[in-house]
């Protein structure tokens, strides 16, 4: 199992390597940061100067391990369009982000898991039909359009909920947070149902297929035989064993969560990260554009190691196969 | 007048031959569960009148939307027909520029189509050779192929695009940005989309390489070049089909979320992506039209596609028979 843990985190870091180098080729190709930097009439003279204290006349591969450790060290640079550092930036967008993504995933859990089981042990009834309509149509229907369809219909028609912004927002001092007021939770509803919606969809076919898979097995005709009630088989054999492969999906779930915020965040106009790298790529804002590359990335490594160490703490089954064959 | 003759026969056995081969096509397992499903064959239509309709849009669609000289700000903000204040001329109402919102989906469709079978036709080749490539080889060219593979696959397909598009168009020379955004957006996606090919192409090419025809072909010394395409490929191409088509939908879907974003096509020429993303502005003002037809001829065309690939899959997968 170490063994494993450390080809695993050798792996992330070939990953993050390999994703840095990208986000640093990205400033060396693309425009020149002097130019960014100084005023129209600065002589040869002083940017030739300022090429040398900046270090941008090194050799590439010591400007490489510079970039990298600016980045360790939670530098990242200074954003061209609007002139503040990047990381400021980060910090300024992200809890809207990260709790944008925590509602919806919640939201797709609490109704995902039990819609999936619902739908497993009642194949045939005209309610799992339904659902397992609806989630067809939820698979088909683009991100985009959902949001666009809530704000017709609640925003504009019914005029129920705010259309966009994050509004009713309370500063922490180093986190701002829309849950403690009423007009925060108005105005998180239509995003995160929005954003939540595809995944929904996605965690209640999967419990579905692994209960249908799980209920056909020995162990359950077994725990019936021995006259267990129907709840206990339901929700102590079956779904314990359906959730390991669930686990695994929500974990790079959230991954997609944080893509696919970036589309809802445009369509409800989102104060987060999704917006800012929209605006950075329309404005060819390499800092930004790079930063947010190496932030997702690293966001993403940490998501799937996690999820593959929980692997060994769930199914404790791996950990014997592991012991049992030595090092994995 | 011999010649003629000639090419007259020719063309008779041709004709015969297709006829034939039809009438097998007739007899085949996939017609007969084509026929079966009424939901596939009104999918199987719905896609057809797509086709037709994008294809056919210069010299079907009711109005010349791409050509400025035909629009008339007059005509702007005209509901559908059948509301109060309409124009009959505009079955679909008009836009901000008074374009008609039919024609405008017509010549949308054509670039959403256009954009998602060309990068599908690239993801597929590319996909295709590196699985094959990576299956029958082996060895390092293997490992580092599905590594790269593995690490796509944990980012989702619309972010990839989304980054590559965005960096690579920011990189593009302002005047010639119009022409090859297309190119670029349509590599995009399809770098977004080869690992399914690839992983797929080289499961089946790992079953394949041990057969015996395979074994065959290396005993009389064929080349391994000539043995991947004429052997390995025409036995693992089918799978690439049913990809194809789920990925069909999958790309027209990407296209026109970057195309919402504003960073898919360029404002040239106007997908359906585009015609959401201007039609969305005017939501508040009670304009619900703009958005709703182009999302709904999205919305259709996915659905119809994504039900023929899912169907595609089942029917071609001889342990569902």
């Amino acid at each position: 199992m170490l063994a494993f843990i450390i080809q695993r985190l050798l792996q992330a870091v070939v990953v993050m390597l390999s994703v840095s180098f990208v986000s640093f080729a990205l400033f060396q190709f693309v425009g020149d940061p002097i130019n960014n930097m100084v005023g129209q009439d600065a002589t040869a003279e002083q940017r030739e100067l300022l090429r040398e204290r900046l270090g941008l006349n090194d050799p590439w591969p010591l400007q490489f391990v510079k970039y990298v450790g600016n980045i360790v060290q939670g530098e990242f640079g200074m954003s061209y369009r609007v002139g503040v550092p990047v990381e400021d930036l980060i910090a300024d967008r992200l809890p809207a982000t990260i709790e944008l993504v925590l509602v919806s995933a919640l939201l797709a859990l609490l109704i995902g898991v039990p819609m999936g089981v619902y739908t497993g042990l009642n194949r045939n009834s005209w309610l799992s039909r339904l659902f397992l309509t609806i989630s067809l149509i939820g698979i088909s229907l683009p991100t985009f359009v959902i949001g666009i369809l809530l704000i017709l219909i609640f925003g504009v028609w019914l005029q129920w909920l705010p259309t966009f912004g994050r509004a009713g927002v309370v500063d922490l001092g180093w986190w701002t947070t829309s849950f403690l007021t009423l007009d925060g939770w108005r105005s998180l509803i239509m995003p995160s149902i929005t954003l939540a919606l595809f995944q929904l969809t996605l965690i209640m076919r999967l419990i579905r297929a692994e209960m249908l898979e799980v209920l056909r097995t020995d162990y359950i005709k077994f725990a019936r035989a021995r006259g267990l009630r129907n709840r206990a088989v339901h929700f102590r054999h079956a779904l314990k064993n359906t959730l390991v492969p669930v686990i695994t999906i929500t974990g790079l779930q959230i991954g997609s969560l944080l893509a696919f915020s970036i589309i809802t965040e445009t369509v409800f106009q989102w104060p987060g990260m999704g917006l800012l790298i929209l605006q950075a790529i329309q404005f060819v804002d390499i800092p930004v554009m790079s930063s947010y590359l190496v932030l997702i990335a690293f966001l993403f490594v940490l998501i799937n190691l996690i999820v593959d160490l929980l692997y060994f703490i769930v199914d404790p089954r791996l950990r014997l196969d592991s012991l049992g064959r030595g090092a994995h | 007048m011999n010649s003629q003759h000639d090419i007259l026969e020719v063309n008779q056995g041709l004709i015969a031959r297709l006829v034939d081969s039809f009438k097998r096509a007739q007899d085949s397992d996939l017609y007969y569960s084509f026929r079966r499903s009424p939901v596939i064959v009104s999918a199987f239509i719905i896609t057809m009148i797509m086709f037709f309709a994008a294809f056919l849009a210069p010299w079907i669609a009711p109005h010349q939307t791409l050509d400025l000289k035909t629009l008339d700000l007059m005509n702007a903000y005209l509901p559908p027909a059948w509301e109060p204040n309409s124009d009959p001329n505009f079955l679909l109402g008009t836009d901000d520029q008074g374009r008609d919102i039919l024609s405008g989906m017509m010549f949308g469709l054509r670039i959403s189509l256009g954009v998602g079978f060309a990068s599908v036709i690239v993801s597929a080749i590319v996909g295709t050779l590196l699985g094959l490539l990576s299956g029958y080889l082996g060895g390092r060219l293997d490992s580092f192929i599905m590594r790269v593979a593995d690490v796509q696959l944990t980012f989702p397909a619309i972010l990839i695009a989304l980054l590559i598009d965005g960096i690579v168009g920011s990189l593009l020379p302002k005047a010639a940005y119009n022409e090859l955004k297309l190119y670029v957006l349509v590599l995009a996606i399809a770098a977004s989309q080869w690992v399914n090919f690839a992983r797929t192409v080289r499961g089946s090419t790992l079953v394949e390489k041990n057969k015996e025809y395979v074994q065959a072909a290396k005993v009389i010394g064929v080349h391994p070049f000539w043995i991947m395409v004429r052997h390995v490929l025409p036995n693992v191409i089918s799978p690439v089909l049913v990809i194809a088509t789920l990925s069909l939908a999958l790309a027209i879907l990407t296209e026109a979320t970057l195309s919402f974003l504003g960073v898919g096509v360029p404002p040239t020429s106007p997908s359906l992506g585009t015609l959401i993303r201007i039609g969305q502005q005017y939501l508040f003002s009670g304009e619900w039209w703009m958005t709703i037809f182009p999302s709904s001829a999205l919305v259709i065309l996915v659905l119809a596609v994504n039900l023929l690939g899912d169907w595609l899959r089942d029917a071609l997968n001889p342990k569902l028979r």
